[in-house]
């Protein structure tokens, strides 16, 4: 019999591919159905927003935050705004500590309700995702009311948040929290001891503390692992240093870990979000530093200095004392950080976003090889990507 | 951050200083400790003997690189800074460690001591051309393939250079140098009270 030769072979996998979960696009070497080496191109979503940051005034890019991971909006503002205080020496009022709490709590159940059902549907459950993209809307109405934009929100200040929550907001929430409870239950019904499921994801893409520390992991990638880190309790932030939650941690850091870390997660942001509500003070949600927020639109019409206050800030903006803070948060999907360096002008002149998700995936190559092609997809579908923050 | 908070972070940073500062001695260049964060300036050729040291040294144990970038300062000499973060998940700390560098001078390439430096340092590759040496991989990981220049550069205009199109003749898409109808408009704000430090019309004559 004549020796064969075996030859690898390269596939295409994206940039159009559904579960490339945007415009990933992956060049795969295999061996027959193994993957050899996987070599993610990413950029295909690339906007410069560094570059645009450094030509806008400090308040204007605020929104650019939302753009980049369009799926933990307000996490991503929280960094920016936070580094920005930190360079102008300035703290927000408690009030709008825990608006921004609520809020970031909020935004990381819609984060882990995307990619939970998104990974179930790249490995072949569907149901979950049009159950729990349900509950994704009704909370961003509750984003719709207080920001006025179902995602792009745009809310958080230097010194605050734009505006107060609107009356009622709070039983709102909190009736969908106790109607959401059920529904999260038939989810975790139908996905966390289905066959099919646990097949796809048990002992896939399993990375030790080790791995995990030095490929940079963070949030649940890092807690499935085993390592109990999270910034909210480590480097507490905003109010979470007066929030009873727990941390949940994995074992054993494969794809079923990270799953059950980002279920048990929703569960703890629900009870941050029951505390914010009852613990949350009457009061003002900005700081009274007209060098820094706007005087009320009624001062306007009346104060010569209001007027004068209102158009500085709208045409020349603040001016940030020079200096460099690397600002980071708990985002859905890991440390979000915003490393900032000001000159002292109206505008930044650095601006470097450190996104969880740009970490996450270039540790793909050493998490898929010696997978099959298809555990690819569960590996990407738990590394909770989303393009806008790796391209940025 | 209460101010109380402040002060005690800066005194453990400060300790912190302390253990560092007989250790790496001559390689230490400078350091500060700002809005509580610790910096530290290190020659480039030194900066895989720092980072490791941070990483291994039972006090340190900054295991994990959580962001490397590059920053651009076109009006000093060696005009490129490389700014690594780093966490200590078991002290909770962190630290700030830069080099400065140029066009021609090689950064040595962390990625042997952590594997995540990969994709930042082709990233600062890529946005300012600052050169990695022993990168096993350093391509553009961005920008479009075939790109040219360093975007994030200060002498990198916004709008860039060259726009793509589709076109229907040759059926394919072309690249053409850019045409803006309207000029990009950067609007200076800075009042010229407080702004860039710039002379009034007639300041001249005060002096005369």
């Amino acid at each position: 019999m004549p020796d064969i030769q075996m030859q690898n072979y390269t596939i295409n996998f994206g940039p159009q591919h559904p579960a490339a979960h945007g415009v990933l696009r992956l060049v795969l070497e295999m061996n027959g159905e193994v993957v050899e080496r996987s070599d993610p191109h990413i950029g295909l979503l690339h906007r410069g927003t560094e570059k645009l940051i450094e030509y806008r005034p400090w308040l204007q890019n605020i929104p650019y935050f939302d753009r980049l991971d369009y799926c933990s909006m307000l996490c991503q503002e929280h960094a920016y705004v936070l580094g920005v205080e930190k360079l102008l020496g300035i703290e927000a009022p408690i009030r709008a500590l825990y608006i921004r709490t609520l809020f970031d709590e909020i935004t990381r159940i819609l984060n882990h309700l995307l990619n939970v059902t998104t990974m179930a549907l790249d490995v072949g459950a569907m149901t979950p995702l049009l159950w729990l993209f349900e509950e994704r809307e009704k909370l961003m109405t509750f984003y719709e009311a207080v920001t006025g934009a179902r995602m792009h929100a745009n809310y958080y200040r230097f010194g605050g948040v734009a505006r107060d929550l609107p009356k009622g907001m709070d039983e709102q929430i909190l009736k969908w929290a106790d109607e959401f409870v059920p529904i999260l239950d038939d989810v975790e019904a139908l996905l966390t001891e289905n066959r099919i499921f646990k097949q796809r994801t048990v002992d896939i893409g399993v990375v030790s503390v080790e791995d995990a520390l030095d490929w940079g992991f963070s949030g649940p990638m890092l807690r499935a692992s085993g390592l109990p880190w999270d910034l909210r309790k480590s480097q507490p932030y905003a109010v979470y240093d007066r929030m009873e939650f727990d941390i949940p941690v994995g074992k054993n850091g494969d794809c079923y870990d990270r799953y059950l870390v980002r279920m048990l997660e929703i569960r703890e942001s629900l009870k941050i979000v029951r505390q914010c509500i009852a613990q949350m003070p009457e009061g003002p949600w900005r700081i009274d530093d007209q060098k820094v927020t706007p005087p009320p639109r009624r001062e306007m019409k009346r104060s010569m200095e209001a007027l004068i206050h209102h158009f500085k800030l709208y045409t020349e903006g603040i001016h940030v004392p020079e200096g460099e803070v690397y600002a980071a948060v708990e985002s859905g999907k890991g440390e979000f950080g915003v490393y900032l360096v000001s000159d002292g002008t109206n505008k930044p002149y650095r601006c470097k976003i450190r996104s969880p998700g740009y970490v996450h995936l270039q540790a793909l190559d050493f998490m898929g090889k010696g997978h099959q092609l298809a555990d690819i997809v569960a590996i990407i579908g738990s590394l909770d990507i989303v393009f806008g923050e790796i391209d940025r | 951050m209460a101010s109380a908070d402040l002060t005690a972070r800066d005194e453990g940073l400060r300790d912190l200083l302390a253990l560092i500062e007989p250790t790496l001695g001559d390689s230490l260049l400078a350091s500060s400790i700002e809005h509580g964060e610790l910096t530290l300036r290190v020659p480039v050729p030194q900066i895989v003997r720092v980072l490791t040291y941070l990483r291994d040294d039972p006090n340190m144990l900054f295991k994990e690189l959580v962001d490397l970038c590059g920053v651009d300062y076109p009006e000093r000499e060696r005009r490129f800074e490389v700014v690594y973060h780093l966490l200590s998940l078991r002290h909770n700390q962190r630290i700030r460690v830069k080099v400065a560098t140029d066009e021609a001078t090689p950064v040595p390439s962390v990625v042997e001591a952590f594997s995540t430096a990969g994709w930042f340092e082709r990233e600062a590759w890529d946005m300012y051309g600052i050169f990695f040496s022993g990168h096993p991989d350093l391509r553009r990981l961005l920008t479009d393939y075939g790109f040219e220049g360093h975007p994030l550069r200060k002498d990198f205009p916004l709008t860039g250079y060259v726009e793509m199109r589709y076109d229907d003749e040759q059926k394919r898409v072309i690249y053409e140098p850019v045409k803006l109808r309207q000029d990009f408009r950067s609007w200076d704000f800075l009042s010229p009270w407080e702004g860039s430090g710039g002379l009034l019309p007639g300041d001249e004559k005060a002096k005369a």
